[in-house]
């Protein structure tokens, strides 16, 4: 960790632009709140994009991970791996969950077999 | 260290010899030790004492149901008995048993460190554990709880009026121990490994507890919050889980599960990690397949995070999930299977000797097969349906946690004990309590498989009359397997006092921990060892055995300069 | 946990570590893993806050346009500043510069409890407005307006995810405080400033999960 990863540590000066980006990128996710965005999906989209590219410049600058060993990374990562597991596979309840067989993805009665002609 | 070999201390007894055991005998020396070999000693006697109180309720309830009729206690009681029975066993025993008390005294010995990376965080965590039984307790004692060990919300969010908030304390305290224990051994495995114990050297014991620890790590922690929005919802009335403000008592149960579908895995995948040794050993042969067994210690890790849905079948998921929730649970039996079969195939040609440590482990591969065979069905979306919450499910989880875990736990406790101690037990009393086990553990939870099958819900104290003989069965095997489990008890304490003395390696068994004296040194070694071979070289050992591992000199492709082998490990640099 | 167990010992390295570069390594991991099991511990109450916002759009959105985005958006850049003076700590520590280690960590806590202010100062607007479950939560807002009744659950998970991120924060203080006090005291030097590094990952962590709370709670304003 100390050694030979010594030489190429972020500057003062690395620190102030990474600053920098994080409040531009703080005044972009305000600002696209206020679009209009047709669609909830896409504000969080956008919303959770930005916060990523932030949570990704803290953990890759401020928290060193860029400049430490690869094992740091994989150990800074599995916390976030492990909560995509969590959320996705919850979601795969949450986003099915009422709309059974007897209806289609858009919520409409689905008809009986009898009802479509030609089988 | 120009020989590359093992230092070895000759087995002469001296007198007054320094241990772990004897460096100071005061109670402050023991309650402010970081030496991982007494704090594993102080979780022993905890967790056995919750194994007592776990116990006490189990055998009120199979007392109970020993008569179709609600005779012996009323059925709040018989609530609140299963609930603590639960809670007790699961965060008490199960959690803690193997990880905390084999796994502390044994890990660093295997790769050759003087002790776990945060001596300090170790001892913090089994004071933690003592905190959170001490609320656990005090919920028991104040009048106990009814909901079941799954806190199902909204019943014990909005309606039970017993003491959830207190069990629930203890229980997110208790968590942050596991957390710990598991941070504990994940760096120690990274990083204190004795030069030339490269991964593909590691015991299958380290590789299984590295396993467990990720689970630990990653899940307890959501555990911790799930819990802790209960309490909230419960002391402030705010809606969370509540259906009648618009909350989803589903989303409790994917969380809660999350946790304890993972923390099923953390009460087996131990187990798996003392029967790769125990077999070994027994057989004299190196483990068939080493890549396959550990490796499949991390499938099951990383598996275990994604099948918690099959829990919640017929609790009102969604089909599709449950049908993506139902394929992901059959792929666990890949990764059972392998470890079985590998198991088995070890023990093939080997020279296999019956000792105590041997039979519970050959115990464990047969019941922990019935319990993953049943767990198939329980996967399978509509076999599940009608075998959910009957006695089916009971003997299940029963095969697999008692079955395995308590049987391996017990293996390991008598394989490891001659080092602990440095004595030995009375070899005809280990063979007795492991048949009587066997026995008594069979005929208390085969007739649930049939109670389950024909229909017989759990959680219920009273039954119709068509049930008795079964149950009565159970409670009778019940009695045999408690007796079976006071037995070592008796006979591990005695022989603490009236022991022969067991000598460094009294099984002849291959690993670091057998090249220290009995029991070790505080140190653990007066050197930092070099290893040079594999984990598991029986085959390398003369047929004689001699008095420890003969160790040969390291082969010639690998120099050894200053100590450290010249191909140092990634991790190392 | 790591970083004190460094800084009451007196040896260093500690005594189960071959060298200090096994320490520093095994500390750092240490508190990596300690940080994977808080993003699983926070990510909880995303995952909960989330699977019940697609549920009840509407009252989310409404939900999130009763807060004070502008109070939100300041705390943040108070929040990345002060991540932005630790990072400056660590840097003097690793060239051993005792001076600029305590003055960067002083700007750091001043900005803590900056924030921490800020938030209770939020709290007690969110009082006023009758916006507190089990409280003082009223089904119409001051303006006028109609409120519905799954607001309530956007609000308790407001107030659970801030609390625990203020407590974070207070625990972050305390920790900074200590590190700035050894620092004075000439504790740390360029060959060994570990616990101002572990410190420093604890307090970047709390401001990457402000960096999701605050638009999870306060941007998603469209139902």
């Amino acid at each position: 960790m100390t050694t030979e990863a010594q030489h190429d540590q972020p500057t003062s000066r690395t620190y102030f632009l990474v600053l920098v980006g994080l409040l531009i990128l703080l005044a972009l996710t305000v600002g696209a709140a206020f679009l209009k965005i047709p669609g909830h999906t896409w504000g969080m989209i956008i919303a959770l994009t930005i916060a990523f590219a932030k949570a990704l410049l803290i953990a890759l600058y401020f928290m060193h991970v860029k400049f430490s060993h690869k094992q740091v990374a994989a150990f800074a990562a599995a916390g976030f791996v492990w909560l995509g597991i969590l959320i996705t596979l919850t979601a795969s309840d949450y986003i099915t969950r009422n709309h059974p067989a007897s209806m289609n993805y858009k919520g409409e009665p689905r008809y009986l077999q009898s009802d479509y002609p030609g089988r | 260290m120009t020989t590359g070999t093992v230092p070895y201390i000759p087995a002469v007894e001296v007198e007054e010899r320094e241990t772990y055991l004897n460096v100071s005998g005061k109670i402050r020396s023991w309650l402010l030790t970081r030496d991982h070999k007494r704090i594993a000693l102080l979780y022993l006697i905890s967790i056995t004492f919750f194994f007592f109180i776990g116990g006490a309720a189990a055998t009120l309830m199979r007392l109970e149901l020993m008569t179709p009729a609600r005779d012996l206690v009323r059925p709040e009681t018989y609530n609140r008995l299963f609930t603590i029975h639960g809670v007790v066993m699961v965060w008490f025993f199960l959690i803690p048993a193997v990880p905390t008390t084999i796994g502390n005294f044994v890990i660093p010995l295997m790769i050759g460190a003087r002790d776990l990376a945060f001596p300090r965080l170790n001892l913090a965590s089994w004071y933690l554990f003592v905190f959170g039984g001490c609320f656990t307790v005090a919920a028991i004692v104040l009048g106990g709880v009814d909901t079941g060990w799954t806190f199902y919300t909204p019943y014990s969010s909005v309606y039970s009026n017993t003491n959830v908030v207190l069990t629930i304390v203890g229980i997110f305290i208790t968590g942050f121990s596991s957390i710990f224990t598991g941070i504990n051994f994940i760096v120690t495995i990274h990083t204190m490994r004795a030069p030339g114990m490269y991964w593909r050297r590691l015991p299958l014991f380290c590789w299984s507890l590295y396993a467990t620890s990720c689970i630990l790590v990653l899940a307890t922690p959501v555990l911790a919050m799930t819990v802790t929005l209960l309490a909230i919802e419960r002391i402030f009335h705010v809606p969370i889980f509540d259906p009648n403000r618009g909350g989803d008592p589903l989303l409790f149960q994917h969380l809660f599960w999350f946790y304890s579908h993972p923390a099923v895995y953390v009460m087996i995948v131990p187990g798996f990690a003392v029967v790769s040794e125990v077999v070994a050993c027994f057989s004299r042969k190196r483990v068939f397949g080493y890549w396959f067994v550990a490796g499949s210690s991390i499938a099951v890790a990383f598996i275990s995070f994604l099948v918690w849905g099959h829990h919640l079948f017929v609790a009102g998921m969604s089909m599709y999930g449950g049908i993506v929730f139902s394929f992901l649970s059959f792929t666990v039996a890949v990764p059972s299977a392998i470890k079985v079969f590998n198991w088995t195939a070890t023990m093939y040609n080997g020279s296999v000797s019956l000792k105590t440590p041997m039979l519970y482990a050959l115990g464990f591969i047969g019941l922990f097969t019935m319990g993953g065979l049943t767990g198939v069905f329980l996967a399978t979306l509509a076999v599940d349906v009608h075998l959910t919450d009957t006695y089916f499910i009971v003997a299940h989880f029963h095969y697999i946690m008692v079955g395995g875990m308590v049987t391996a736990f017990l293996a390991g406790i008598h394989f490891w004990f001659p080092k602990a101690t440095g004595k030995m037990y009375p070899e005809w009393a280990g063979r007795i309590a492991a048949g009587l086990i066997f026995f008594g553990f069979n005929l208390t939870f085969f007739p649930q498989f049939i109670l389950g099958y024909l229909g017989m819900p759990r959680r219920y104290a009273g039954y119709p009359e068509e049930f008795h003989l079964l149950n009565v069965m159970s409670s009778a095997g019940a009695s045999i397997l408690a007796l079976g489990y006071v037995m070592p008890l008796v006979y591990l304490i005695w022989s603490i006092k009236y022991g022969k003395d067991a000598g460094p390696n009294p099984w002849k068994a291959m690993g670091m921990e057998w090249t220290v004296p009995s029991p070790p040194p505080k140190e653990n070694f007066t050197k930092i060892p070099v290893v040079t071979q594999e984990a598991y070289a029986y085959h390398m050992m003369t047929p004689q055995g001699g008095d420890g591992p003969i160790l040969p000199p390291a082969p010639p492709g690998e120099r050894v300069e200053g100590g450290k082998p010249v191909d140092v490990e990634w991790s190392k640099q | 946990m790591s970083q004190l167990t460094a800084l009451e010992h007196d040896s260093y390295p500690a005594e189960q570590f071959e060298d200090t570069q096994q320490q520093s390594l095994a500390a750092t991991l240490g508190m990596w893993t300690f940080l994977a099991t808080e993003v699983l511990f926070f990510g909880v109450l995303f995952t909960g806050f989330y699977m019940y916002r697609m549920r009840w759009p509407d009252a989310f959105a409404d939900g999130a346009k009763d807060l004070k985005w502008y109070l939100g958006g300041i705390n943040t850049a108070v929040l990345l500043g002060s991540s932005y003076f630790v990072a400056l700590a660590v840097e003097a520590a690793r060239s051993g510069d005792r001076r600029r280690i305590v003055r960067n960590l002083l700007i750091a806590i001043a900005l803590g409890v900056m924030f921490i202010g800020i938030k209770f100062t939020e709290y007690g607007i969110e009082y006023h407005d009758h916006l507190v479950p089990s409280l003082n939560f009223s089904s119409v807002s001051p303006e006028g307006q109609p409120r519905a009744t799954q607001e309530q659950i956007f609000m308790t998970y407001y107030f659970v995810m801030t609390g625990f991120h203020a407590l974070h924060m207070i625990v972050g203080l305390c920790v900074l405080a200590v590190i700035a006090f050894f620092a004075r005291r000439g504790k740390f030097s360029a060959a060994y400033h570990n616990p101002v590094e572990i410190a420093g990952l604890y307090w970047h962590f709390v401001d990457l999960v402000w960096v999701f709370v605050f638009p999870t709670l306060y941007l998603l304003r469209h139902p």
